[in-house]
């Protein structure tokens, strides 16, 4: 039985269709991140299964029961939001046990629940401060510790980390991986930060213009987009594309642009190619190696190092590639130079081939 | 270098002094203080003569202290002055100004305040054309109002009694509020409500547990605007109160414009001062507080 499952929903504000027949299933205890750029739908989605939007159509089930309806403390969920939305003028406790007592918990119960959640978050020192004297972890902290005493199977985070400081933000992304694998809750997570995505998520479904675009772990998005979209929103430095035409030469596969001519022999297709076909080829900066490859499968190909830009931990580096541009991920040793001349190789087994209507080839 | 290094303890370095007397500073404070001198000579004048018996009043120095200090005139504003019939002074004004006040204050912003919290939270079908409707009201001028609200009051059965005049009160002052309320509710973040909603908590739990206690400053600033407003009031006082509960504006009005007899200029100083001393109290202990709400819309948990 799937924790979560959205089916054909729809969502109108007026005449802006903001979600568009869209389907999801979320596993129990799966770590779902929803992934995209500002305004793709990412809120409007969470919100809609939060129950805090109602929806012009389509259904959510959450634990099996259709809470299409529902209000939104009915729904068996814990939200936690990006600006962290604690009531200002109760204290960390007050802020935690409200919507317990709302429910008309027990009042040992309250304390028992709130005290569990205060020393799994560590907040226990902060129970008795108003929000205004916390630091922005700390307020976090609190707002997660609000969805935690609700004991609930489903928790809904929006940009949870997106007003914090790198650092934190690095500490809190941790924790919250922790968190999901002491609890084993469902957990959808909505980011626009593909760093937390590829980390946190179990799946990650990359979204655009109100669509899910691809549904697949983090190594299969990574490795495998499924289209142009995708294949461009993930990773950093970005992908390399490089326009051209596919040509078969006697059943062997070639990518052809002018003074460049890349064999396919691994690649592995997935659409169906045709000869003369129009398409980009995509080749991630990381998959480059600098100087010969013998191994199998590998091209090497000469480039002109353009601009290097020292990264700390790695050194990116601009090149031209028979007049296009290529970025190339290097260790930060190299030596590299603007107007060097260097040998690069890749494996195309690895490169991703998109069609002009930007599908997987 | 080296001479950088010799440079370096002359020339300027630290602050910037600043003159005091400059020409700017001239300017700027002369004009303060003749600005506030012509606002405050009249007050002036008013306390000295309100405090000088009749015959020194006659000798016409306005701007001379009193030589004699005497209460009486305030004694016989308050007690004894005649609003027209009756010979009781303000303070029969002054109650009924105080039962206008009190239940038009906290009827108007009770009503406002849930108002401007459903306009910015629960929004519903036609809740921005009901909003407009209602912000269009305080543009019409009260002149248009006046006679069909008698005649309203008149089918109601209020007219000429406490219950109409605070109604008129209460309507009168929706609209500013209305708008007063809903801004600084649209200033508050929409997650916080999201939050509440998740925890379970309805449009009243919402209304008294998470926005009343985060919003004390524009109550403060609309029990201001309304204190100041209802009191100073004199058109809906004379109009729709009926003479038994005339507001102390009317029969300030009385006392002061009274044909038979002296002018009693000291009394009349003394009635003006009683009236215009409640709005006065609520400006200086509430300036501050006054002057942060109106800032407030800024303010995040
Ligand atoms: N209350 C609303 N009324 C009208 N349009 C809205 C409303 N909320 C969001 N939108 C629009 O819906 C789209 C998706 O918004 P949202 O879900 O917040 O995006 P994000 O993926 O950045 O979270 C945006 O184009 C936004 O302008
Ligand atoms: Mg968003």
């Amino acid at each position: 039985m799937s924790s979560v499952a959205i089916s054909d929903l729809s969502l109108s504000f007026g005449s802006v269709e903001v979600l568009k027949s869209l389907n999801l299933e979320v596993d129990e205890g799966e770590f779902i991140v929803l992934l995209g750029p500002s305004g793709c739908g990412k809120s409007t989605l969470l919100n809609c299964i939060a129950g805090l939007l109602d929806v012009t159509a389509g259904q959510i089930f959450i634990n099996g029961n259709n809470v299409t309806w529902d209000e939104p403390k009915d729904r068996g969920i814990g939200m936690v939001f990006q600006s962290y939305a604690l009531y200002p003028q109760m204290s960390v406790e007050k802020n935690l046990s409200f919507g317990l007592k709302v429910a008309g918990l027990p009042k040992a119960e309250v304390q028992e629940r709130v005290s569990k959640a205060a020393e799994i978050l560590q907040i226990e020192p902060l129970l008795k401060r108003k929000p205004a004297a916390l630091s922005g972890g700390q307020r976090q902290r609190v707002a997660i510790g609000r969805a935690l005493v609700r004991d609930v199977n489903v928790f809904l985070f929006d940009e949870p980390l997106s007003n914090l400081d790198a650092k934190l933000r690095t500490d809190l992304r941790v924790e919250l991986k922790r968190l999901h694998q002491r609890l084993g809750n469902t957990m959808i997570y909505v980011t626009h930060d593909q760093i937390e995505a590829l980390t946190l998520a179990d799946r990650i479904a990359i979204m655009k213009d109100g669509l899910i675009q691809q549904l697949d772990t983090p190594a299969g998005i990574y490795n495998n987009p499924t289209n142009r979209f995708v294949a461009g929103f993930i990773g950093s430095p970005g992908m390399n594309f490089i326009s051209g035409t596919l040509e078969d030469d006697a059943g062997q596969w070639f990518f052809a642009a002018p003074d460049l001519r890349i064999p396919l022999n691994d690649y592995a297709f997935t659409g169906n190619p045709t000869a003369g076909q129009q398409v980009e080829i995509g080749i991630r900066p990381e998959h480059v190696v600098l100087n010969d490859v013998s191994e199998a499968g590998f091209v090497t190909l000469q480039v002109e190092a353009d601009i290097v830009e020292p990264m700390g931990a790695d050194t990116v580096l601009w090149t031209k590639l028979a007049g296009n541009n290529l970025t190339i991920r290097t260790d930060s040793e190299s030596t590299v130079k603007s107007g060097d001349s260097l040998s690069a190789s890749f494996n195309p087994a690895r490169a991703s081939i998109f069609a002009q209507d930007g599908s997987r080839v | 270098m080296a001479e950088a290094v010799a440079n370096k303890m002359q020339g300027p370095q630290g602050p910037k002094p600043k003159r005091i007397i400059s020409g700017r500073n001239i300017v700027l404070y002369g004009f303060l203080i003749v600005a506030a001198l012509y606002w405050l000579l009249p007050l002036y004048v008013m306390v000295v003569t309100s405090l000088k018996g009749l015959p020194e009043v006659r000798m016409g120095n306005i701007f001379s202290p009193p030589m004699e200090i005497t209460f009486e005139p305030w004694v016989k504003a308050w007690d004894s002055a005649c609003t027209g019939l009756y010979c009781e002074g303000l303070k029969v004004g002054f109650w009924n100004s105080i039962k206008i006040l009190i239940p038009s204050t906290v009827i108007s912003i009770i009503i406002a305040s849930v108002n401007g919290y459903a306009l910015s939270f629960w929004r519903f079908k036609g809740s921005e054309i009901f909003f407009t409707i209602l912000l269009f009201g305080a543009f019409i001028p009260y002149q248009v109002m006046l006679y069909p609200l008698v005649i309203i009051l008149r089918e109601l059965g209020l007219f000429s009694s406490l219950g109409g005049v605070v109604l008129v009160h209460t309507i009168f002052g929706m609209p500013i509020l209305t708008l007063l309320f809903r801004n600084y509710f649209a200033g508050v973040p929409d997650e916080l409500f999201k939050a509440a909603r998740v925890d379970g908590a309805g449009f009243w739990r919402i209304f008294f547990q998470i926005m009343l206690p985060m919003s004390l400053p524009i109550f403060v600033v609309a029990i201001i605007l309304q204190v100041t407003g209802i009191w100073n009031d004199f058109l809906f006082g004379i109009i729709y109160a009926g003479t038994t509960n005339f507001p102390m504006t009317v029969q300030l009005n009385n006392i002061v414009n009274s044909t038979q007899g002296v002018k009693e200029y000291n009394v009349n100083m003394a009635a003006t001062l009683l009236t215009g001393a409640l709005p006065l109290i609520v400006y200086f202990v509430s300036g501050k507080l006054f002057v942060r709400g109106i800032a407030a819309g800024a303010v995040k948990g």
